[in-house]
């Protein structure tokens, strides 16, 4: 049913009617509850919002939203969101997708789509590992890892896709868990509110297939240590006792114990717009000794291509004149048969 | 001009030199000439994939065909009247196709040790009497232009560069053909470089009064205007009419043109020329592979856009599984596929007929695409406009199948009068309060609403998985699989309820009934033209529509003795017309990156009419 028209939207109103699939106690559930809590706050009419998906058990998401949806095929959902936005850029366009579906067999739709700047939000649902085909490795497997498919563990090092996303020039790059709901509302909000290609990057637990893969990022008794919330403007602190914090020597981090020798003074401050900062978090990677940052990496201001297309077509207009079909038809060298 | 002139019907000219000499440029300019002093005309321009191969070697002959003629005419012809070559390696490439008495006329400075090497000459063709089935011209243009433009100072590479001119101002002579038009375009090409306007212009006179005042020329040819329907007249490719016919459905139809794009050749022409027009509101998008042009294009669609893409067979291939995701989601789309000679890379630039199978069954499970085939340069315009239409009437994609011999091969075209073009009708589905069905029917087309994402109340998911005949929920209920199976088998069957009936060039009933599609019309059309003047029972059909083929072709096949199907393939659409049909058609099968030769369908045609019954 469609809603009466200024009325604010809630929760449910992006609830579909469609029975959810997922595996009990997966992390698709927290994104999927997320989403439909921080639609309503974007000011948007239901009708403006499409979510696009791939293939793989977070591509089934849109079925589940009560909005414009398109359940595509396997990497492709970046270019089917492209031709949505430019065709109707005044719609929210999201992409949903897993990093088997983006970073794989989607490889090359994701680097351009970024590239190109489309206004569009992409949220890669990130659980290391194939789950629709029963437990594969995937391109964010860690190497050696054993799956069904390696059965002597996995030959290739994996993604890193914040890397992946800000060597393809993205203008928005972001990390949050399933298991950090408020915090996972507040990136889709900077998602949406960023103008350009945004990327969001969501660790999620595939329960039956790779469980616990962020085990030290969700347990009550490591998050702490291993968790760094970003904060723009702000030094980077994490720890149990908040007494820990990044460092820069020269242009190598580290991590220091706020104690006598260090004070937050000390500390790198996070500056969302600064891409080095932004390189140096990007290899804080979950198999690394350094705590994984969650909140904005990165975000710079550019044009989208959509509106630079746009603007071509008014220039176009304004130096050519609207398009004559007779004219053109014409052409130059006509002639006459009597 | 000579006082000592002849009159011909129809005469076939070649252009042939290195990728470098300005064939295809000399080509143009022979065939705008021709087409304003009003004669019918066809165009086959053959060019190598390779950009610019070493010069003077086989590899890099680049060419340019055009048959003229004081009739009507349906092809660029098959046996070349005169053959322009500008070195040896053009010769050796082009000579085979030379009609013994034919005229050569070759740039005989170009014929050094070096070159002749180059093309494999032991000993120089020109002097050895092995041409002398041909009436041969052996002119020394490097030097008559190097004369020419002497006090000019220009350049060595500039004075070799104007050389076309002056075989061109040569041919112009030949067949009575005026200067003016080509003088006025060089003064155009060349605004800002008035010493190249002087230059080519005078190459081009050279040219001229060489042909007048040297008397190896025993006379010259005019060719009389041909009694054409009235109207304007342009000259046309078929890549060219493509993008005007998509623009004109655009415009019809008043959705805006998205065009998802990725380069290939043959089919690369149709994105530049659609991105020249902005002006016009297109959406051209150069995708980063085929998959992300047909992916976009999709979104578009879903969208609300008139949704187009266009590729070659090795990109088709690439596009197919998205060509599935077209078919369960019934979105309307346009692929066009511009066909080549393959497998896989095969000759690029080549034409063939070769993807038919691959536009009705390449891909995976049931997947039903209505197919339609241009069968000329200028029919492709009214091909891409009807293919818009019913995909937009239906809700479905549609291929469109030209080749690379319509493609670049060009003809007089009637203009159309924009208003007697069937009307394209859309409407987008509007909330009537109740629970949106995405899947329910249109009661006579299939065709399922086009609900487009912003209106209020529809919002629905479509995808990949089977869906709900009408809900469109996803389903896997098995019944409920065999019905949509079926609905969209006979939504496409429908299409057939569009098709107008089959054109018979010939008695309704004969010997010989000699079926085609696509772009072997010219050459079948000219063969049975010729086939009937020697009082042969002989037809011509030829089908546009390959996937529904018309629903009285059924009927038209078992009204003649024999059936003969020509095409550029190893007998595709023959099987699909035994399979169809039960008839025991016979194939004419030629695979050698050209057009068809009508006078090896005549051959063929009547060695099956003289065969016993």
């Amino acid at each position: 049913m469609s809603q009466e028209r200024g009325q604010k939207l809630a929760r449910q109103d992006f609830i579909s009617n469609q029975d959810v699939r997922w595996c009990p106690g997966c992390g698709d559930y927290s994104i999927l509850a997320q989403t439909q809590k921080s639609l309503p706050d974007l000011g948007i009419p239901r009708e403006n919002f499409v979510f696009i998906s791939g293939i793989g058990c977070s591509s089934r998401f849109p079925y589940y939203m009560n909005t414009y949806g398109f359940h595509t095929i396997h990497g492709r959902a970046p270019t089917l969101a492209s031709g949505v936005k430019l065709a109707r850029p005044d719609l929210s366009v999201w992409v949903v997708t897993g990093d088997g579906d983006s970073l794989s067999i989607g490889g090359n739709h994701f680097i351009h789509v970024l590239r190109r700047n489309i206004d569009l939000n992409i949220v890669l649902f990130n659980n290391r590992i194939y789950g629709l085909t029963k437990g594969q490795y995937s391109p964010t497997s860690e190497l050696g890892k054993v799956t069904k498919s390696t059965p002597f563990g996995s030959l290739d090092t994996p993604f890193n896709p914040p890397a992946v996303a800000l060597g393809a020039q993205a203008t928005f790059v972001a990390r949050s868990i399933d298991r950090y709901p408020s915090h996972l509302q507040k990136m889709l909000g900077r998602a949406h509110g960023h103008k350009g290609a945004s990327f969001l990057e969501v660790y999620q637990n595939c329960l039956i297939f790779n469980d616990g893969a962020f085990r030290l990022l969700t347990e009550k008794e490591t998050k702490g240590d291993h968790v760094l919330e970003l904060e723009n403007g702000k030094p980077m602190i994490f720890g149990k006792e908040k007494n820990k914090g990044i460092r820069l020597d020269g242009f190598k981090p580290e991590v220091v114990t706020l104690d006598g020798d260090y004070s937050t003074d000390d500390l790198l401050i996070h500056n969302e717009t600064d891409k080095n900062i932004a390189d140096v978090l990007t290899n804080f990677t979950y198999d690394s000794e350094f705590p994984t940052p969650i909140g904005v990496l990165f975000v710079a201001k550019m044009s989208t291509y959509e509106d630079r297309l746009d603007e071509q077509i008014k220039t176009a207009k304004e130096q050519l004149g609207e398009g004559n079909l007779e004219a053109l038809i014409r052409g130059a060298d006509t002639w006459e048969v009597e | 001009m000579s006082d000592n002139t002849k009159s011909v019907k129809n005469v076939v000219i070649r252009f042939a030199g290195d990728s470098g000499d300005g064939m295809q440029l000399m080509g143009d300019r022979f065939t705008a000439t021709t087409a304003m002093v009003g004669n019918d005309l066809g165009t086959f321009p053959d060019y190598p994939a390779e950009i610019r191969a070493p010069a003077g070697s086989l590899a890099g002959v680049s060419a340019f065909q055009i048959q003229f003629s004081s009739q009507d005419i349906f092809t660029p012809g098959d046996r070349v009247d005169v053959l322009v070559v500008m070195n040896p390696a053009a010769l050796k490439m082009h000579i085979q196709d030379l009609r013994p008495g034919g005229t050569l006329i070759a740039n005989k400075s170009n014929f050094q040790k070096k070159n002749l090497k180059l093309a494999g000459y032991e000993t120089d063709p020109l002097t050895d009497d092995s041409l002398n089935d041909f009436m041969v011209l052996d002119v020394e243009i490097t030097e008559l232009v190097t004369k020419a433009l002497e006090d000019m100072k220009l350049p060595l590479k500039t004075v070799e560069r104007t050389k076309n001119m002056f075989a061109l101002g040569l041919t112009f002579w030949m067949y009575g053909r005026p200067m003016e038009p080509t003088i006025k375009w060089l003064n155009m090409k060349f605004k800002k470089r008035p010493e190249l306007v002087e230059a080519n212009v005078r190459a081009l006179k050279a040219g001229n009064h060489f042909g007048d005042i040297s008397e190896v020329f025993s006379s010259s040819y005019t060719v009389a205007p041909a009694p054409l329907a009235k109207g304007t007249y342009r000259n046309i490719t078929g890549n060219y009419a493509l993008g005007l016919g998509l623009l004109t459905a655009s415009e019809k139809s008043g959705l805006p043109l998205f065009f998802g794009g990725y380069p290939i050749t043959p089919a690369s022409e149709i994105l530049n020329q659609l991105s020249l027009y902005r002006n016009f509101g297109i959406r051209t998008f150069q995708a980063e592979d085929e998959i992300a042009s047909i992916g976009a294009s999709i979104g578009a669609a879903f969208a609300g856009s008139l949704a187009v893409t266009a590729s070659s067979g090795p990109g088709i291939a690439l596009k197919s599984e998205a060509m599935g995701l077209a078919v369960i989601t019934e979105l309307p789309l346009v692929i066009i596929n511009i066909q080549r000679a393959g497998p896989s890379t095969g000759l690029p630039t080549k034409t063939e007929q070769a993807d038919l199978f691959q536009a009705l069954f390449g891909r995976n499970s049931e997947s039903p695409i209505p197919v339609i085939s241009a069968i000329s340069p200028s029919d492709c315009y009214y091909t891409a406009y009807e293919a818009c239409r019913l995909a937009l009437k239906y809700m479905t994609p549609i291929i469109v199948l030209s080749d690379a011999y319509l493609a670049s091969g060009s003809e007089p075209w009637l203009l159309p009068n924009l208003s007697d073009l069937e009307k394209i009708e859309v409407k987008f589905t509007e909330s009537n309060g109740e629970t949106f069905k995405p899947y329910l029917r249109d009661e006579m087309t299939l065709a399922r609403p086009w609900a487009i994402p912003g209106t209020p109340g529809l919002e629905h998911r479509i995808g990949g998985l089977e869906k709900e005949d009408g809900s469109g929920n996803v389903s896997y209920d098995p019944e409920n699989h065999q019905k949509m199976i079926e609905l969209r088998e006979a939504k496409v069957a429908g299409i057939t309820r569009e098709i107008d009936p089959t054109e018979l060039y010939g008695e309704p009933i004969g010997d010989l009934l000699i079926l085609g599609w696509g772009s072997t019309y010219g050459s079948i059309r000219t063969a049975v033209k010729r086939l009937q003047d020697e009082g042969k029972s002989v037809s011509h059909a030829h089908v546009r529509w390959v996937n529904p083929l018309p629903a009285d072709l059924g009927e038209i096949v078992l009204k003649y003795q024999k059936i003969l199907v020509p095409e550029l393939n190893r007998g595709q659409f023959l099987k699909l017309i035994r399979a169809e049909y039960l008839v025991d058609a016979k194939g004419m099968n030629v695979v050698r990156g050209k057009p068809i030769r009508s006078y090896r369908i005549e051959e063929v045609a009547n060695e099956m009419l003289e065969s016993g019954r």
